[in-house]
């Protein structure tokens, strides 16, 4: 793979908006009309040059192409929105949406990502090496589509309602997870190494594992019976788990929620 | 300030232009015989089709339940946006675009004229706040009075000249232009969880029927010499097996004299009132035994209501209607209660080219304007939001143009349109003329002495003209594509004298006016009228009654339209 490393100058205090930070827009594009690519910043549009230093060689293919971020983009939203192919590196944190609407490729975050990690994500890989914030594979604001495909590994914690409207692929968050992950689910998997509180609130299919402590398990659950050495599809989990279904709150219920029963 | 449209080809229908070179003159706003002013500016416009500036006659773009929408849907904001430009705002939303955009959308179309169909009474402020808000068109707004307890009331008393001078001050006080009647009685009755299945059905706790309001609000309508006719949205919408309830609709106006050249009634949305069937299984189109009826009647006119087959925002004052579709789909869904008056609802809909329903659906919309004879009965609509957004009109015009492009889409959306519709043995093609009358010359018409000045380019018409880059002498119906991409993007779009699109982009942004109503009515009927107005306000309405019209100060560029009323 050949790269093309973006390193961040001086970052501004108000956001900017970089969905140009793409393998696609980026492939065929000598470094000079990199440097000139239009981001929003605030109300206004600045080159892409103007806060970070683009070093590298023209890549044609973007299948060829990792993007290095060498340094924090904490930032900076949108990295690899709607991306489909090649690979994008971070070496320090991002802000809200990156991987957003992605349908394939590979986007790797070293630091912590804010809020909306791979919303409405279609196919491909996004993994975050800290922590997330809220909404970790949600769907946007108002839509009840979620996340429909591809795997988010969060290695640290995340917030609240992650995998919100979920209606397919696989979450993975390795650490904690804050109250009402599973949100209104519909398919797919979400595993929680850590503790979850309020898990699956609404959800209709789909599986979620937690394999920490849960509080407050919702009215809504049913418990069904127990399972050693879970297996879900390609994925196996070790040890005695308590099987839920719920949330009967809802219609037609097919959502299953897996517990770890402690030892 | 004046302006020649020079050697353009003319479809004027009003005054028989079939494509004819003519050069528009246009003086202070107006089109005139001959120009006094030397330094006109002069736009070559030659082999390009030039019409007068397009009429909307009924898109839901203002109104309590438009802002309603934006507020439930924030998803729908991603799928359009325009970003600000040194001339124009920003703005973002494919079924419920932001105001400013949606002035902007339609004057690129080559609009000039766009009329909302659903001003709650109550609400009537914020609807002309928001129709301030949209440029480039003129505009106008049609009070609800469908859940109307003051006029259930005169109605029931059979007394139709007081129920005619509450009208009238209601118009006066909302500055409405025309009565619109939603699913008439049935959005009261909603109020106890209950609707009106016929229009023999009784409206609970007021012992009348839907029959007596749209007979009464008719004798009303034309009592008063309104320029519309009442504009009326019938009972059982969107229900399986409702082409009944349309055709017994139709019989209403029997007999009743027009007070202009034009129809009593205005049936709208024709697409969702001719349904077939008991079970969506077998589902059906009825729309050629619905427009067999309006073909054979000369008071009624109706509007499509195509759908587009995207996805969209449904919206409307028949509250229990809403309220059904949303237990069809489970999506999200609003219900809003206008007290004493009406009852709104909003859900999002996908019309989708996979479902039968939806593939029917489009089929219908597209038998009703293949199917009515006389151009001039019928207007183009989406009843936007509802079967689609409004800027899909040129696919529609389109679709009616090239039998070629129908056969397409056919052979893409579900096999139930084989069928269950009639469709596909149409082979009608609609020339450009029928096109003009059926966006301009038919909507202006059906608002009586406004076509006068709109929907035509005789001399005394306002200077309303759009021009497409389409030569209509080396022109081939069968490329559809190109077609819709013209009509998209008018090469010039003329308002009030004014160039404000050129190529597809807004070059000037211009503020249209507002019409409405003032139907005088003698003193002493409006005295005894507002004794029991000021009473119910007092007893039942939340808010006072001062605080309760539209001073004329809200509107923009206000243009009274005084009628010749017959209680005056």
């Amino acid at each position: 793979m050949k790269e093309i490393t973006l390193r961040p100058k001086e970052q501004p205090k108000v956001r900017l908006e970089a969905e140009v930070i793409n393998p696609a827009v980026f492939a065929g594009k000598g470094l000079k009309e990199i440097e000139g690519l239009q981001i929003q910043l605030g109300n206004t549009r600045v080159r892409l040059a103007d806060f970070f230093e683009v070093s590298g060689a023209r890549v044609d293919d973007p299948k060829d192409l990792r993007i290095v971020i060498d340094g924090d983009a904490g930032h900076t939203k949108r990295i690899g929105e709607g991306m489909a192919t090649g690979e994008i590196l971070v070496r320090g944190g991002v802000d809200m949406y990156v991987g957003a609407r992605m349908t394939g490729g590979r986007i790797i975050v070293e630091g912590d990502a804010d809020s909306f990690a791979g919303q409405q994500m279609v196919g491909g890989e996004l993994v975050i090496k800290g922590n997330a914030k809220d909404y970790v594979g949600s769907s946007y604001r108002g839509d009840w589509r979620g996340m429909r495909g591809g795997t988010i590994t969060v290695e640290g914690n995340a917030g609240c309602e992650n995998g919100e409207f979920m209606m397919g692929g696989k979450i993975h968050i390795k650490g904690s997870a804050g109250p009402f992950t599973g949100l209104h689910m519909k398919k797919g998997l979400i595993v929680v190494g850590g503790n979850a509180p309020r898990v699956g609130a609404q959800m209709q299919g789909g599986s979620i594992v937690v394999a920490g402590k849960m509080e407050k398990l919702l009215p809504g659950f049913w418990l069904e019976g127990e399972e050693e050495n879970l297996k879900i599809e390609a994925d196996s989990f070790e040890g005695r788990y308590l099987r839920y279904s719920g949330d009967h709150a809802e219609g037609n219920v097919k959502g299953l929620l897996y517990l770890k029963k402690p030892i | 300030m004046s302006l020649i449209l020079k050697n353009g080809i003319v479809y004027d229908p009003r005054n028989g232009m079939k494509g004819e070179k003519k050069d528009i003159f246009i003086e202070n706003g107006k089109v005139v015989e001959k120009l006094r002013d030397r330094k006109a500016q002069v736009i070559d416009v030659s082999n390009k089709l030039v019409m007068p500036g397009g009429v909307e006659i009924h898109s839901h773009i203002a109104g309590g339940k438009v802002n309603v929408g934006r507020m439930l849907r924030p998803e729908d904001r991603l799928k359009l946006i325009m970003p600000r430009t040194p001339l124009t705002r920003s703005g973002a939303g494919f079924a419920n675009p932001t105001a400013f955009m949606t002035g902007y959308l339609y004057s690129k179309m080559g609009y000039t004229t766009t009329f909302t169909p659903a001003m709650p009474p109550l609400m009537a402020k914020h609807t002309h706040e928001e129709l301030h808000d949209i440029p480039m068109t003129d505009k106008g707004a049609y009070a609800l009075t469908d859940g109307n307890w003051f006029i259930y009331k005169y109605l029931k008393e059979g007394d139709i000249d007081k129920c005619a001078a509450y009208v009238a001050w209601l118009l006066k006080a909302t500055r409405g232009l025309a009565i619109k009647v939603v699913n008439p009685g049935g959005t009261e009755a909603w109020g106890w969880g209950k609707n009106c299945t016929s229009l023999d059905d009784p409206v609970p706790n007021f012992d009348i029927t839907p029959r007596e309001i749209i007979r009464g609000l008719m004798e009303v309508n034309e009592r008063l010499g309104l320029p519309h006719s009442i504009h009326l949205h019938t009972t059982n919408l969107g229900r399986l097996g409702n082409y009944v309830t349309t055709l017994e609709t139709l019989k209403i106006p029997n007999g009743t004299k027009a007070a202009f050249d034009r129809q009593v009634m205005h049936l709208t949305h024709l697409q969702f009132h001719c349904f077939g069937g008991d079970t969506w299984k077998n589902f059906e189109s009825k729309a050629d035994e619905v427009v067999k009826e309006v073909n054979k009647r000369e008071n009624v006119a109706i509007d499509s209501g195509n759908v587009t087959l995207d996805e969209t925002t449904t919206m409307t004052a028949d509250g229990p209607m809403e309220y059904y579709l949303q237990s069809l789909s489970h999506l999200k869904w609003v219900n809003k209660n206008v007290e004493m008056e009406t009852a709104p609802g909003v859900t999002p809909f996908i019309y989708s080219n996979k479902m039968s329903s939806s593939s029917i659906q489009w089929a219908i919309g597209l038998e009703v304007e293949l199917l009515v004879k006389d151009p001039w009965k019928i207007m183009l609509t989406t009843d936007h939001p509802n079967g689609g957004p409004f800027f899909r009109y040129p696919r529609i015009i389109a679709w009616l143009m090239s039998r070629k492009y129908r056969e397409k889409t056919m052979a893409e959306v579900h096999k139930a349109v084989q069928d269950h519709t009639i469709l596909p043995t149409l082979d009608r093609e609609y020339t450009l003329d029928e096109i003009a009358t059926i966006t301009r010359a038919a909507p202006a018409r059906a608002f009586g002495p406004l076509a006068e000045t709109k929907g035509h380019l005789g001399v005394g018409a306002d200077g309303d003209v759009s021009v497409y880059d389409i030569d209509p002498r080396a022109f081939n119906p069968n490329d559809y594509l190109e077609i819709e991409e013209r009509f998209s993007k008018a090469a010039y779009t003329v308002k009030g004298g004014e160039v404000v699109v050129k190529d597809g982009e807004i070059v000037k942004v211009v503020q249209g006016r507002t019409l409405w109503s003032s139907p005088p009515v003698n003193e002493a009927l409006a005295r005894e009228v507002m004794k029991d107005i000021e009473y119910s306000f007092k007893r039942y309405y939340s808010v006072n009654l001062a605080n309760y019209p539209v001073a004329e100060g809200y509107l923009s560029g206000s243009t009274p339209i005084v009628t010749k009323s017959k209680i005056a």
